[in-house]
């Protein structure tokens, strides 16, 4: 044993798919067992909980080995994606143990999204429930190919042939249908053992191999049969004579001397050297690290994909993606959120959500929102192209997530299906006369001011003034009005969230062509979420916007309610109404914070004038 | 190495690959070189990852002063390579106070001379991101860590704030002032570890090889001898027995092993034959269950 060398096991990585009552605790515990992993202190301790837990004698209870979600629940732990580590003599494996419930499903996404293999339990008494539908189809939307279905407790129906067989054959079915290419079902008894680690003498006419045998030699297909495709991590610049590109190759394999393009792009080189610490190599793999080096300069930075020249890689920045929800808030169509696919990060909106899937029935359901947990057909809309591959082709290439630019947390996992082509079709026509020459012709830096605040926070008011008093300086300006607004041009749109984002977009757009068109442009709209007037910001240069927040509390609108809208909302006649029962989420860094209670209204606008002013001649 | 196909080659890729995601997406980040056989394989991948070039990510040794003579020594070698910069930080408030794991117990010392000093010393360098050497495997509650772990301004750990991690794609997201966490050893057991150190032949501290050492049987461990600190409680006598490490930390609190494997390969077979998990000898996680869950909301990392 001392003189082994260092075994060149495999890896494989699956998933367990199925709750506690199948027996998936049981059967992870047993797995364990069977495979030698146990300790012989885990042993003790498994005996004295048994036998403290069982006083009728059973000698091993395995699902206290993997801490069951009621025990979690019990200890207040997170419930979460446990992962869990054994080997045989032939192969390492790494188990994503997942939560079943429907609650959870964005647990066992990710779970999935490390697997390579699910396993399925069912329970041979009851056959294929809703659950065991769902957790197929979250696998197969994941990318998992390959199933085993291991159909449990075979004790209990007194191993009959007939059961399992039934029970196999509608899941066949099942799963052909959801688009897993490859099932392989056996029959267990995870309790007692039977097809576990050894072959059941209960089942004789089951002569295939035990669930640690079918692990130990399935093939899963890494990514070695598709195009060769490397994502930018890393420029690696020690000195001037070395200019790498460090990366995992996440895509088939690359020689030294083959042409690759760097995308997106059209630029062309050849590898020069494949660079590792443990020497050159003259070919490198789908999952390996490496340095590239390429025989001519050519402009690659992270984000970039170095692919196979004579076939590379699509690009486009409009798509069709299955999106899962993961955030605790909603996905509201065309809010902002940062997209990371590969190593390259850009911005991202949800254009329209086509339909949402059931995740029990698969049925397709009309939806304006994705909440927690939620599958979605959606239309996406990048900032900037990337290169990708669609998730079926290569997941690596077609995976990505959403992020959150507020909290920052991880809301979505997206797998993209195919690129939409109407922003490609549609040119951006190079016109001659541009902003800086329409500003010039007016005499003044255009401008938008963004005031944002509560209904009746006095926002027409000081920016009616402020335009007077620019008008009067000579300037050139316009006051868009979110009310006015609505008469017209966001007529069609109400009050709900994404109403409300769908509304700042439009408002943020037309002022962004005013700008353009060298105007200063005063923008009166609540504009009660932080994200959409990021985004309104990141239409603008650096300096041509200033967020003006109109800091009025509640209590003094209330008071005010010029409009009498907030004694309506007291009677009960509208609802999502700001500062009431919708969100107003406070700048916390505008260019400008006026607190109204402080101030008065000329005051107020001196500095405004001032503000335009001063910068105009800075 | 022209082939890739063992589950190893697999692990090494994908620390890489994690190492140069913190060093592309981090504005200051640092690794926690803790000075064991965990620490050892991360400074190798760590200049793997970024060969030919130098580390672009300095080393921080947290020093509660209790070290083994042997480790200290260890780590000023190591220190000295001319690709690496490491950095020393040590809780002068514990030790004005005299915080000693004899007098104060395992919990104090811990958490001031590790956990507090840990927060120091991000606090003082303004790191964003702090790679560590924790496996999923080593323990039950660290079966569900993040390889890209977030924590608050505070140094909290809000389980409910931690992030899905999907394929290989790690959200990398903070605000100023908050912070990660990295493991790039999530997926390792320790068998991998040590069958990696064995190939790849990395230097580990010599207490890792079974040797006769003076050691003192306390609470059902063994405790070694390492400096005139130690103070021996009635009864208590000194022995020279031979054994070895499984884990390092500080000696007081680090229960030896009788063993008689003093080379790589009669660890390993020693631990393939093994039958006891890996934290059994460390004084500190003898506490309740779930306690590392706890320590790891307090900031233990």
């Amino acid at each position: 044993m001392a003189d082994m060398p260092t075994p060149a096991r495999s890896l494989l990585r699956f998933i367990t798919c199925g709750s506690v009552d199948d027996g998936k605790s049981t059967l992870l515990g047993r797995l364990l067992f069977d495979a030698g992993m146990l300790p012989d202190d885990q042993i003790e301790a498994l005996r004295r909980d048994s036998a403290r837990l069982h006083p009728d004698g059973t000698v091993l209870d395995f699902s206290l080995l993997t801490d069951g979600l009621d025990a979690e629940r019990e200890q207040g732990i997170t419930i979460d994606v446990a992962y869990r580590y054994f080997h045989s003599a032939r192969r390492s494996f790494v188990v994503a143990d997942c939560p079943g419930h429907e609650q959870y499903t964005r647990n066992m996404a990710t779970g999935a999204s490390h697997a390579d293999l699910a396993v399925v339990l069912v329970d041979a008494r009851k056959g294929l429930l809703p659950q065991t539908r769902r957790h197929t189809y979250i696998c197969a939307l994941m990318g998992i190919r390959k199933v085993v279905l291991a159909v449990n407790k075979m004790d209990l129906v007194e191993y009959s042939q007939n059961v399992y067989e039934t029970i196999r054959d509608a899941y066949a079915e099942l799963a052909r249908a959801l688009g897993i290419a490859s099932v392989h079902a056996l029959p267990v008894a995870a309790r007692h053992g039977d097809n576990v680690g050894q072959h059941s003498a209960q089942m004789p006419w089951y002569q295939g191999p035990s669930l640690l045998e079918l692990l130990e030699t399935v093939q899963v297909d890494p990514l070695q049969a598709v195009d060769f495709r490397m994502p930018v991590q890393w420029v690696s610049r020690p000195d001037q004579s070395f200019r790498g590109y460090a990366g995992t190759i996440r895509g088939g394999h690359v020689k030294v001397g083959d042409e690759v393009v760097v995308q997106p792009g059209t630029h062309r080189a050849r590898i020069a050297r494949i660079v590792t610490a443990d020497g050159d190599l003259p070919q490198a793999q789908a999952g390996q690290a490496v340095t590239l080096t390429l025989d001519r300069e050519v402009d690659a930075s992270r984000g970039d994909v170095i692919a196979d020249a004579a076939r590379p890689a699509p690009e486009a920045d409009q798509f069709a993606a299955h999106l899962l929800w993961m955030g605790d808030e909603p996905l509201l169509p065309n809010r902002g959120y940062w997209l990371k696919i590969g190593s390259k990060t850009v911005n991202a909106r949800v254009t329209s959500i086509k339909h949402k899937v059931d995740v029990n029935t698969q049925a397709k359901l009309a939806a304006h929102r994705l909440e927690l947990n939620e599958v979605g057909y959606t239309n996406l809309d990048l900032d900037h192209p990337v290169a990708f591959e669609s998730f079926a082709t290569n997941p690596a290439l077609g995976g990505f997530i959403l992020v959150d630019r507020q909290t920052h947390a991880t809301v979505a996992c997206g797998m993209l299906d195919f690129a939409l082509h109407r922003a490609s079709n549609v040119h951006w026509q190079q016109l001659d006369i541009d902003k800086r020459l329409r500003a010039r012709s007016k005499g003044q830096r255009p401008r938008c001011l963004w005031f944002t605040g509560l209904s009746g926070a006095g926002k027409s008011t000081i920016a009616n003034l402020l335009e007077r008093r620019l008008s009067a300086l000579g300037c050139h300006t316009y006051l868009l009005d979110g009310d006015n607004l609505r008469h017209g041009l966001n007529r069609d749109l109400g009050f709900t969230p994404e109403a409300r984002v769908e509304n700042v977009r439009r408002v943020a757009e037309v002022s962004h062509l005013m700008v353009d068109a060298g105007l200063i442009v005063l923008v009166c709209v609540i504009s009660p979420f932080r994200s959409e007037r990021e985004f309104a910001r990141s239409l603008f240069d650096e300096y041509e916007f200033v967020e003006v927040f109109v800091d009025t509390p509640l209590e003094e609108c209330e008071r005010r309610d010029p409009k009498g809208l907030y004694r309506k909302v007291r009677a009960g006649e509208i609802s999502n109404f700001t500062g009431i029962d919708s969100p107003y989420e406070a700048p916390q860094a505008a260019e400008m914070h006026l607190h109204t209670p402080d101030l008065t209204l000329e005051a107020m606008v001196e500095r405004l004038v001032a503000c335009v002013l001063q910068e105009e001649q800075g | 190495m022209s082939s890739f196909s063992g589950h190893l080659d697999q692990l090494e890729a994908e620390s890489i690959h994690i190492f140069r995601e913190v060093a592309a997406s981090f504005q200051r980040p640092v690794m926690l070189y803790s000075i064991g056989k965990d620490s050892s394989v991360l400074l190798h991948l760590l200049r793997k990852a970024f060969y030919p070039g130098r580390p672009p990510i300095p080393l921080l040794h947290v020093d509660t002063t209790w070290k083994f003579r042997e480790m200290i020594a260890f780590r000023d070698e190591v220190g000295a390579a001319p690709d690496l910069r490491l950095l020393v930080h040590i809780n002068e408030d514990g030790v004005r106070q005299g915080i000693s794991p004899l007098v104060h117990g395992a919990t104090v010392h811990t958490d001031v001379m590790k956990t507090v000093a840990l927060k120091q010393a991000l606090d003082k360098y303004g790191f964003d991101a702090a790679v560590g050497g924790a496996r999923r495997d080593e323990e039950k509650a660290r079966a569900k860590e993040r390889v890209f772990s977030f924590r608050n301004a505070q140094h909290r750990w809000d389980p409910k704030r931690q992030r899905p991690e999907l394929w290989h794609l790690y959200n990398t997201h903070i605000h100023k002032g908050e912070n990660v966490r990295v493991f790039p050893l999530s997926n390792w057991t320790e068998m991998d570890v040590w069958h990696y150190i064995r190939r790849e032949a990395i230097p580990v501290v010599p207490l890792y090889y079974a040797k006769p050492r003076p050691v003192v049987a306390r609470d059902g461990a063994l405790i070694m001898v390492d400096d005139d600190r130690f103070v021996l409680r009635a009864g208590e006598t000194i022995e020279q027995r031979m054994v070895r490490f499984r884990t390092l930390g500080c000696y007081p609190l680090t229960g030896a092993i009788e063993s008689q494997a003093a080379t790589l390969d009669e660890i390993i077979a020693e631990m393939e034959a093994a039958r006891s998990s890996e934290r059994q000898g460390r004084v500190i996680d003898q506490d309740p269950a779930a306690s590392m869950e706890r320590k790891k909301l307090e900031g233990y990392f």
